[in-house]
């Protein structure tokens, strides 16, 4: 396979809404390829990790390789390259784009175009790639094949009237999508013989080798014992293998020349030497300049975690270690707090990234952690002139000593039909949502457009604007910047003490409403104890809500049947066992989870 | 001979048996006991069984003298009396029975009449249990128990007939629409009863997963009294109860002198006792195990219906004396802990108790002794007595 005619690579992605069926098509293009036989087809074979298959999300973009025998008789190579689907990977989407030359856009039959379709859409164009529709699901019997091909040229602007019809789920169409995706996608360009230019669009750490590099081959040629280097990292290492995907595993072959899609090792270490979008170059003969586009992942979004048993520390340190080996966009620094003890403050790139993360410590890595509210980044500018960034609100600097604050904003657009867009308004509304603008897609459907504060859309705003849509609306967004904003940290005070994890920083006009539901939410988490405990919200010194947990005033087995003692045993277990899942702060023992509330403070009774 | 000594001397060797019939007429609406209502042939196939496993089983108590023997349930006396009396006869042929046994069964009014309580006592029961729960047949009704305070008030006076000097009455508080004022006429009825009941239990009802009355609560139809008034209630019986000349032995048990109930007694001070029947546990030698509650499994196979064994670790055995010997408003014996263990009680639970006598849910106390000496005793204060879960769970080891 060392020398494969350039001419019939096909190197492409499907984009798509969520829930259209991305991966059911991508497990049918890779079935009907023929490389795995429907026997060893484990459902949606690309999204292999657990996480990713029970969430329906790719988190990981992956890659495979198959062979297609096209109608004209001729052996294309496909490379399928699966891209992250949510917007909190927005650059890892980005960078696997440009290891593209051509998209397939997936349109439901019944759902057409949605916020993220678009997004994702003019994402793929702006990255010159050549885009062509697929109408799914059109054996539902609410598809409406020819509305949506309508919406897709109005809308889009690109031509759909021989888009295939298909159902990826029942096997539908397949065929079609195959020839267009030869016909209809360039092959790729690119020389041989060039300065080796490779797109490194992902990368995943293995135990036994090292770095795995995913990259694309723009120019020239790597193989085994070429130097490399990457441009933007510095960091330069002899290629020990180069290979490319096969169905969930690597398959090793000479060289990867242009437009080859593939991967290679070459015993790095660290997963933060091959970051996402950087250029692989020869060391001995690099090219002129790298690849544009790279930049720096930023965490967006923040919190502490803590392990619940305080001996773990080390177990959450060294796990945070393995993982951040392959997932290049956690950061984490160590971090104090009264109420928790030793933990780290860790960095996301968004919310659905840190309970990623978050599940995969729990299970992988069998940690019992305890989860402080997320936040964002504040810019915090002091009377001195200095300027914080501020990521743990126990930080905050006394407010004599704050000239103002800034939060970040994000523009987002929220596609809704429009029986709901009052009520997606009413929303924004109450998120501090700044109202930009609203377009209509053909007559039932809008496209509204506004700014949002981050720490507005971080907890549940996706689940919000679900619920007061009935599933109906879609969002996006990106970030735009920072403005100063009214912002003031709210402090928890249990039975009179100061609990450092539970504070936050809030705008100043939510900050009673606020408070006054952190408080109502510790009311029920905290058992009773023998005392009686005030919950007190309070801003800058100041009690704003208050809510008392009464002294413990009943507890006791009126009857224990027949000598069953066991049973009796049992229970006080349980009682202790949940004893030590609290936290003693003072003398009042907190349920971890209690830490937590504050996540579902928004939660609509 | 101190009391410790002379405790253990005292249970020795001994043994109580109870039998578990697992029958009623109508589940009652609280009840997650392991009883329901069964056909006539379903239930001699059952006590046939009983009988078997009876019998099997004696070579196990060979060393023992059997001290006390209790027939509960589900409803004992639904089954005819006759197979009460072909389980006693059982005892007596094949375990060594003591002659000043305490031999007690399980009744509801509306099961028994004045014959059937003549043939319990001919087959030699001398103590009866009448579950009357309240007073109110309003309350009854609520409860789905089967009988009214009138046919309690017979069943009553039939038992005084037929010569029973030892009986219980069961009451409940905190029950659906029940009021402080409501359970005192429960309590008041009891001790109008003349002549007046050795023992009465008070039980404050427990709402049990798996029940009528967990469902209704959950759907919010259960009107329960709330704690304040449930305390009231608890605290209202004690005050009524010992100022008849009852004395309060244990969480939810009044005896009058001489008559706290020996059987229930041994499961707080962990006395060796074998349960027969589905469902029942035993504790035998410092080993736990239960009989699988399945019926039709138990009529196949009456002795080998045996769950696992579960052999208590030294720890184990000292948690035990903690949180059921604290259940006896007595406490426990410090002296007895140190000569059963090896170890003092302040060496094991120093920390927990002194922590729970500064938070004021344990206290010290001495009393005399039979032979004049001194004795420490560990037990509950009121306070505790209210949250004792949370004082008990604290005796668990690590």
């Amino acid at each position: 396979m060392s020398s494969i005619d350039q001419s019939k690579i096909r190197n492409f992605c499907i984009v798509a809404h969520i829930d259209h069926g991305k991966s059911t098509l991508a497990d049918r293009i890779i079935e009907k390829t023929g490389l795995l036989t429907s026997r060893e087809m484990q459902a949606q074979v690309l999204d292999n990790m657990d996480l990713e298959r029970e969430r329906g999300i790719t988190i990981k973009a992956q890659s495979v390789r198959t062979v297609y025998h096209a109608k004209d008789g001729e052996e294309y190579i496909f490379n399928l390259i699966d891209t992250p689907g949510h917007v909190d990977f927005n650059y890892e989407v980005s960078r696997s784009l440009a290891a593209c030359d051509g998209a397939i856009l997936v349109v439901d039959a019944a759902q057409g175009i949605e916020a993220q379709t678009l997004a994702n859409v003019y994402l793929a164009l702006d990255h010159n790639l050549d885009v062509f529709p697929v109408i799914n699901k059109i054996d539902l019997p609410s598809a409406e094949p020819q509305r949506v091909i309508e919406e897709i040229e109005d809308v889009i602007g690109i031509e759909a009237q021989d888009a295939p019809l298909i159902s990826a789920k029942n096997g539908i169409g397949i065929e079609e999508v195959l020839e267009q995706i030869v016909k209809k996608i360039p092959a790729p360009g690119g020389s041989p013989d060039a300065p080796l230019k490779a797109l490194i669009f992902d990368s995943l750490y293995d135990s036994y080798k090292g770095v795995i590099i995913f990259c694309r081959i723009m120019e020239g040629t790597v193989r085994k014992g070429t130097t490399i280097q990457m441009m933007a990292t510095g960091a330069k290492q002899e290629v020990v293998e180069v290979g490319y995907f096969g169905a969930g595993q690597f398959i090793p072959c000479e060289e990867l020349s242009a437009g080859m899609v593939g991967y290679i090792t070459a015993s790095i270490k660290n997963v933060k030497d091959t970051a996402v979008g950087d250029t692989v170059t020869d060391a001995d003969n690099p090219c002129a300049e790298p690849l544009p586009g790279y930049k720096k992942v930023q965490s967006m979004v923040y919190c502490g975690m803590y392990p619940a048993d305080g001996a773990k520390y080390p177990d959450l340190r060294d796990a945070l270690e393995k993982l951040q080996l392959n997932d290049a966009s956690l950061n984490y620094e160590p971090e104090t707090s009264v109420a928790l003890g030793f933990g780290f403050r860790c960095g996301f790139l968004g919310l659905l990234h840190l309970e990623i993360i978050q599940e995969r410590l729990e299970r992988e890595y069998n940690l019992d952690l305890v989860t402080t509210a997320p936040g964002v980044i504040y810019k915090v500018h002091k009377t001195n002139g200095e300027v914080i960034e501020l990521t743990n609100p126990s930080n905050l600097p006394d407010p004599s000593e704050i000239e103002f604050m800034e939060e970040p904003i994000v523009s987002a657009e929220i596609m809704v039909t429009s029986e709901f867009i009052g009520s997606i308004m009413e929303l924004c509304q109450e998120r501090r949502g700044r109202y930009l603008g609203m377009e209509y897609i053909e007559g039932t459907r809008a496209l509204l457009k506004y700014e949002l504060p981050l720490n507005e859309i971080i907890y549940d705003f996706f689940d919000a604007l679900k619920s007061r849509s009935r599933g109906y609306a879609s969002f996006d967004y990106d970030i735009k910047g920072y403005e100063q904003s009214s912002l003031v940290k709210l402090d928890i005070l249990i039975n009179r003490e100061e609990v450092d994890a539970l504070s936050f920083i809030v705008h100043a006009d939510s900050a009673y409403e606020r408070g006054r539901k952190m408080c109502e939410k510790l009311k029920d988490e905290i058992p009773r104890h023998l005392f009686e405990i005030p919950i007190q919200a309070a801003v800058g010194g100041k009690i704003i809500a208050r809510e008392t947990v009464k002294a413990m005033r009943k507890d006791v087995l009126a009857k224990c049947y027949g000598g069953d003692i066991t049973r009796k045993k049992k229970l006080l277990e349980k009682q202790k066992e949940g004893k030590k899942r609290m936290r003693q702060i003072g003398n009042v023992e907190i349920p971890q989870k209690a830490f937590m509330s504050v996540l579902k403070l928004d939660d609509r009774k | 001979m101190s009391e410790a000594m002379w405790r253990q001397q005292n249970t020795e060797g001994k043994i109580s048996i109870y039998f578990h019939i697992p029958f009623c007429v109508r589940k009652c609406l609280y009840c997650d006991f392991l009883s329901a209502p069964a056909g006539k042939e379903m239930q001699e196939a059952y006590l046939n069984a009983l009988l078997t496993e009876t019998r099997e089983r004696a070579g196990e108590c060979r060393k023992y003298t059997v001290d006390t023997v209790f027939i509960g349930g589900g409803t004992p006396s639904v089954v005819e009396a006759e197979w009460i009396e072909k389980l006693l006869r059982m005892v007596r042929e094949y375990y060594k029975l003591s002659p000043e046994a305490e031999i007690s069964i399980e009744v509801n009014p509306g099961t028994v009449d004045s014959d059937k309580l003549l043939c319990y006592r001919r087959a030699g029961i001398n103590r009866l249990s009448i579950g009357l729960q309240s007073a109110d047949d309003e309350e009854l009704k609520g409860l789905g128990r089967i009988h009214t305070l009138a046919q309690f008030q017979d069943t009553y006076r039939w038992a005084v007939e037929a010569g029973f000097h030892n009986i219980n009455i069961d009451v409940m508080s905190a029950l659906p629409g029940q009021s402080l004022a409501s359970f005192q006429r429960t309590l008041q009825l009891v001790l109008q009863l003349r002549p007046l009941p050795q023992h009465i239990s008070a039980y404050s009802l427990i709402v049990e997963e798996g029940t009528f009355f967990a469902e209704a609560e959950k759907a919010g139809r259960l009107l329960l009294p709330d704690e304040d008034c449930e305390r009231s209630m608890y605290w209202e019986a004690a005050r009524i109860l010992e100022a008849a000349g009852f004395e309060h032995y244990e969480i939810s048990n009044y005896a009058r002198p001489g008559f706290a109930c020996r059987h229930n007694c041994g499961y707080w001070q962990r006395h060796d006792y074998l349960g027969l029947g589905i469902g029942a546990a035993s504790m035998v030698d410092n080993k736990r195990f239960s009989n699988k509650t399945d019926l039709q499994e138990y009529i196949n196979s009456p002795t080998g219906c045996r769950g696992e064994i579960q052999s208590l670790t030294l720890k184990g055995q000292m948690e035990e004396f903690m949180f059921l010997g604290l259940r006896m408003i007595e406490g426990v014996s410090e002296e007895l802990f140190e000569q059963t263990f090896g170890s003092s009680l302040r060496q094991v639970y120093g920390e927990v108790i002194e922590r729970n006598i500064k938070d004021g849910l344990l206290y010290f106390y001495s009393r005399e002794l039979r032979n004049g000496g001194q004795e420490v005793r560990l037990a509950l204060t009121r306070r505790g007595i209210d949250i004792s879960n949370y004082v008990m769970a604290q005796f668990l080891l690590d």
